[in-house]
C-alpha cells in the first residue's frame, strides 16, 4: 500500500470532516454557554484531542502507516510533557512569589463597555 | 600498533560513519519526502509546544487577572456582541480547507489532475481568508484597542506578547502553506507530476493538516481556556 501511496474510500475522508465540524462546534459551544472550572477545562480538552486524533489518525493517514515511522513520530513529543510539567511547577513558584512580595494586582478596568476586568 | 596506524584508524571511523549512513538500509517504507516532510513536521511541533508553554508558564504566573479572550474576540453583527465568533469562523475555514486538502490527495493518487488542481486551489483560497480574518483581527486589536507585546487595556500585560507570538507564527505558517499548495497545484495543472508520481501532493497536503493541526491546540489553550 505504501508503494502505492495512501488509497482509501472517500466516504471516511466526508465523514471525519462532518466529525471535525460538529467537534468545533461542540468546543465553540462550552464558550458561548460560559460553562466554567473543572467542566469546561475537560469539555475542551476531549474535544480538542478527539479533533487532533482524527486529523493525524485520518487526514494524515497516520492510521495506515507503519509503526516505525508511527514511533518516530508520536514518541518524541512525549518529552515535551516534562517541559510542559516542569513549567507549571515553575509557574506556580513565581506566582506565589510574586503574590507574596509584590501582592496581587486588579486588572484595569476600560471604559468602552466590553472588555471590563473580572474577576477570576 | 596505535601508533603507527593512527592516521589510518582514524580514517576507518571516517568510513565507518559514512557506510553506516550511506549504506543501503531502508527505514521508513515511504516516499523520501513524505519522510522528510514528517520530520521537518515534529520539528515544528516542539517550536509550537515551547511557544504554548512559554504562554502557559507566563499565564500562571501573572498575578493580574488574565483578558478574558470571549469578549476580547467577539464581535457584533449590528446587535449584541456573540463571544468569540471570529475564531469560530476562523476555525470552521481551517477544517473547511483540510477537507477540500484530503480529497485533493485522494484525487491526486486517482491522477484526476483537474479536479486536484481546482481543490488545491480552493484549498488555497481558504486558507488566504483565513490569513485575511487574522490580519483583520490583528488590526482591530493593535489600533482599536491598544495590544502591544508589553502592555494591554485588559489585565495582564504578557497577553500581548503570547498572542502576537503564537497566532503569528502560526499565521506565517498559514501563509507559507498557501504559497506552497498554490505552486503545488500550478505543477499539477501542468502535469509536473506525470512521471514523478502524486505524492507531492499528500506531502504538502501534510503540512497542510499540520497547520489545522496547531490551531485545534491554539484555539483550546489560547482562545477557550
Amino acid at each position: 500500500m505504501a508503494a502505492e501511496g495512501q488509497q482509501h474510500p472517500l466516504s471516511i475522508y466526508i465523514w471525519i470532516w462532518i466529525l471535525l465540524f460538529i467537534l468545533s462546534t461542540f468546543s465553540y459551544l462550552v464558550d458561548y454557554f460560559q460553562l466554567q472550572g473543572y467542566l469546561r477545562w475537560n469539555l475542551i480538552l476531549i474535544f480538542m484531542m478527539l479533533k487532533a486524533g482524527f486529523i493525524v489518525a485520518i487526514f494524515m493517514h497516520m492510521a495506515w502507516e507503519r509503526l516505525a515511522l508511527i514511533t518516530a513520530i508520536l514518541v518524541p513529543p512525549v518529552a515535551l510533557l516534562v517541559l510542559i510539567g516542569l513549567m507549571s511547577i515553575e509557574g506556580d513558584y513565581t506566582y506565589i512569589a510574586r503574590a507574596k512580595f509584590f501582592g496581587v494586582e486588579e486588572a484595569p478596568v476600560v471604559e468602552h463597555g466590553h472588555a471590563t476586568a473580572k474577576e477570576h | 600498533m596505535a601508533q603507527s596506524s593512527g592516521e589510518a584508524a582514524a580514517s576507518d571511523v571516517v568510513t565507518d560513519l559514512v557506510t553506516d549512513w550511506a549504506a543501503e538500509k531502508e527505514v521508513f517504507k515511504v516516499h523520501w519526502g513524505k519522510a522528510m516532510m514528517w520530520i521537518f513536521l515534529l520539528s515544528d511541533t516542539f517550536i509550537f509546544t515551547s511557544f504554548l508553554t512559554g504562554y502557559m508558564k507566563v499565564r500562571i504566573s501573572s498575578t493580574m487577572p488574565w483578558p478574558n479572550s470571549s469578549e476580547i474576540f467577539a464581535l457584533s453583527f449590528g446587535g449584541e456582541p456573540i463571544p468569540l465568533i471570529l475564531i469560530a469562523i476562523m476555525t470552521f475555514i481551517l477544517i473547511t480547507s483540510s477537507g477540500t486538502m484530503a480529497l485533493a490527495v485522494n484525487y491526486g493518487y486517482r491522477k484526476e489532475r483537474g479536479k486536484t488542481a481546482v481543490l488545491l486551489f480552493i484549498t488555497a483560497a481558504f486558507g488566504l481568508t483565513f490569513v485575511g480574518m487574522q490580519a483583520f483581527e490583528w488590526t482591530k486589536l493593535i489600533v482599536d484597542e491598544g495590544v502591544r507585546p508589553w502592555s494591554n487595556p485588559f489585565g495582564a500585560p504578557q497577553f500581548g506578547a503570547c498572542f502576537f507570538m503564537i497566532t503569528g507564527f502560526h499565521g506565517g505558517h498559514v501563509s507559507g502553506g498557501v504559497i506552497y499548495l498554490t505552486y503545488v497545484a500550478i505543477g499539477v495543472l501542468n502535469g509536473r507530476y506525470e512521471k514523478k508520481g502524486y505524492d507531492i501532493v499528500e506531502i504538502c497536503g501534510l503540512y497542510w493538516h499540520f497547520v489545522d493541526l496547531v490551531w485545534v491546540f491554539i484555539f483550546a489553550f489560547f482562545y477557550l481556556w
